[in-house]
């Protein structure tokens, strides 16, 4: 299922004294089984332009297609619930929307609500428990006796239950230790990888959008002002920087080391894993040529 | 919320705007009381024309005006509709058994819708054009003769700020906990009453458990900052009384001579 905007627009309160633009003329398109990571400023209109992708917002101007589906302003509230169970939604701080008396009963809500049974509700917990790293032993406990970290992973596996097509992930691992942050982003990308889940993850680390991202979106002040493949982006460091953006931590220690070495890379490496290979090539050439020296023929 | 609050602040420069808080509130609830000196058209017409001098005085589109109304208009008819009904006297058009329509009757239900309106509009302008914070302090100086009667005067405005700086908040929270349970496939608004109702859960319940979290946070922060109760404390916005707002207070108490001239 593919979502595409054309010249898509959202004014909050439109129509009121208190009204303000948060997104204008946004083309883009969400290709099924793709994994796009959308990133920008705080303010920039990244949560805004999720809204859209499930239809909790209408565009005020243009029009969102999702799968088959096309919502315009005009586009009636009701039996909007298919769209919502394909596209689950895992909103920035999610912990809040807890509500249930047991873990088990909040993560089955989702299932339920879209036509599960109370069996199947409980079945599709005990399955979710595990993919974000908590154990059987939390089915019947309370979620407000649990950590925050914990509490995330309970609101995560809740969106999972739903088995949505397309995951659309708000900043999904901010406030989570760096042990846990990288837990979720690889169940993330084995969801992506296995279950061929479309992924869209709003984040504010380019070390995640080059790790697993194949299409990038930039949005500044309400609009998209870049996209395309992460390697092409990130290629371009010096717009990065001065959109105060910065460049994955391979991308910078890549460059760093080509001014110093006065050499470049072949491919600029976006991981750690490219940049340790490639780096790696270089070093049996290392002792016998210098760096001058080889410096032309990689040009 | 894409619902504009009624009577919600309209940040403006005007006249009215200008205005000292106190002689607003004060001005606002005179006005309430005097509204029940008129009792003909002459003295009804004499308010409208006041209040609309107001309204316009305040540079703010008359929609908004209206919008105040509007929640309201259910309850003004049904009142109405009873006074025309039930009211005896004048000349008799209708009647059935204790039901009634009369001159007398209708001619009340006019009035009584008038005075529903004016009152509303008058509200509605002190809230349009007075920051809520701006408000509590005016309550509080209002309510500062009752601490001499062990009345907890600063307490209770520090609450009504809190209360009222919190409600942008809880509404923003209201809205996104709102959508994430739509997006787990909550219909709000559809369906029979307990369907409306047990969809409530699901927002009610987080919503309760972040304002206790933030009370208690809250709490906190003041402690750490030093808060020891209002007793003593100096003020960040200063109340200045200016000649605007004795003029204000003199046209009111013209205006209630006026009514008392005119009213039968
Ligand atoms: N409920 C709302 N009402 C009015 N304006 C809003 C609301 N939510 C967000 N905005 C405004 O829309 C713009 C984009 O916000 P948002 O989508 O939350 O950005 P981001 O997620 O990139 O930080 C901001 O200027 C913000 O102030
Ligand atoms: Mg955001």
């Amino acid at each position: 299922m593919d979502i595409t905007f054309e010249k898509v627009g959202y004014t909050y309160q439109k129509g009121t004294p208190f009204e303000s633009r948060a997104l204008y003329d946004i083309d883009l398109m969400i290709k099924e089984g793709s994994y796009t990571a959308l990133v920008g400023h705080t303010g920039s209109g990244k949560s805004t332009l999720l809204q859209h992708l499930n239809a909790l917002s209408k565009p005020t101007e243009g029009t969102v297609k999702i799968g088959d589906r096309v919502i315009t302003s005009q586009t009636d509230n009701k039996n909007l619930k298919n769209i919502r169970k394909k596209v689950g939604i895992v909103f920035q701080f999610p912990e809040a929307q807890l509500f249930e008396e047991t873990i088990a009963r909040d993560i089955a809500f989702g299932p339920k609500n879209f036509g599960a049974s109370e069996e199947e509700g409980k079945e599709i917990a005990k399955r979710m428990l595990p993919l974000v790293g908590l154990d059987e032993s939390f089915m019947e406990r309370s979620p407000f006796d649990l950590s925050g970290g914990q509490m995330r992973r309970v609101a995560i596996a809740g969106v999972l239950a739903m088995d949505p097509e397309v995951l659309v992930l708000d900043e999904p691992t901010a406030g989570l230790d760096p042990q846990g942050r990288k837990e979720m982003m690889e169940m993330f990308f084995g969801l992506h990888q296995q279950q061929n889940m479309t992924i869209v993850l709003v984040t504010h680390q380019m070390d995640d959008v080059a790790n697993y991202a194949d299409h990038m979106i930039i949005l500044e002040k309400g609009t998209v002002v870049k996209q395309g493949e992460p390697r092409e982006i990130f290629q371009d460091a010096e717009w990065l920087e001065s959109k105060q953006l910065g460049v994955p931590a391979a991308v910078a220690f890549a460059g760093r080391l080509e001014k110093r070495l006065n050499r470049s890379f072949a491919k600029l490496p976006l991981t750690t894993a490219e940049l340790a290979e490639q780096i790696a090539a270089w070093l049996p050439n290392l002792p016998k040529q210098t760096a001058q020296e080889k410096g032309g023929e990689d040009r | 919320m894409d619902k504009l609050i009624f009577g919600r602040y309209i940040p403006g420069t005007s006249w009215i705007h200008r205005l000292d808080p106190r002689a607003k509130l004060l001005a606002t609830m005179f006005f309430i009381i005097i509204i029940f000196l008129a009792n003909n058209w002459q003295t009804y017409l004499l308010l409208l024309l006041f209040t609309l001098l107001a309204v316009k005085l305040t540079d703010i589109k008359f929609s908004f005006f209206i919008n105040g109304v509007k929640p309201m208009i259910w309850l003004i008819l049904f009142t109405v509709v009873l006074q025309v009904l039930f009211t005896s006297g004048g000349e008799t058009y209708f009647q059935w058994g204790p039901i009634m329509v009369t001159s007398q009757g209708l001619l009340n239900g006019v009035f009584i819708f008038c005075r529903f309106v004016l009152i509303i509009f008058m509200s509605t302008l002190l809230t349009l054009t007075t920051m809520p914070l701006s408000l509590t302090d005016a309550i509080e100086y209002l309510l500062r003769p009752l601490t001499k009667l062990k009345v907890p005067v600063y307490e209770i405005a520090l609450m009504l700020s809190i209360a009222l700086r919190f409600v942008p908040t809880l509404m923003d929270e209201t809205e996104k906990i709102m959508n994430a349970q739509r997006a787990r496939g909550v219909d709000f608004g559809e369906g029979n009453i307990f369907q409306q109702m047990k969809a409530i859960v699901p927002l009610l319940i987080p919503l309760f458990v972040s304002s206790f979290n933030r009370a208690e946070e809250l709490a906190t922060a003041m402690e750490a900052r030093g808060y020891q109760g209002g007793e003593g404390r100096t003020k960040y916005r200063q109340l200045h009384w200016q000649t605007s707002d004795t003029i204000v207070m003199l046209t009111f108490a013209v205006l209630t001579g006026a009514l008392i001239f005119l009213r039968n």
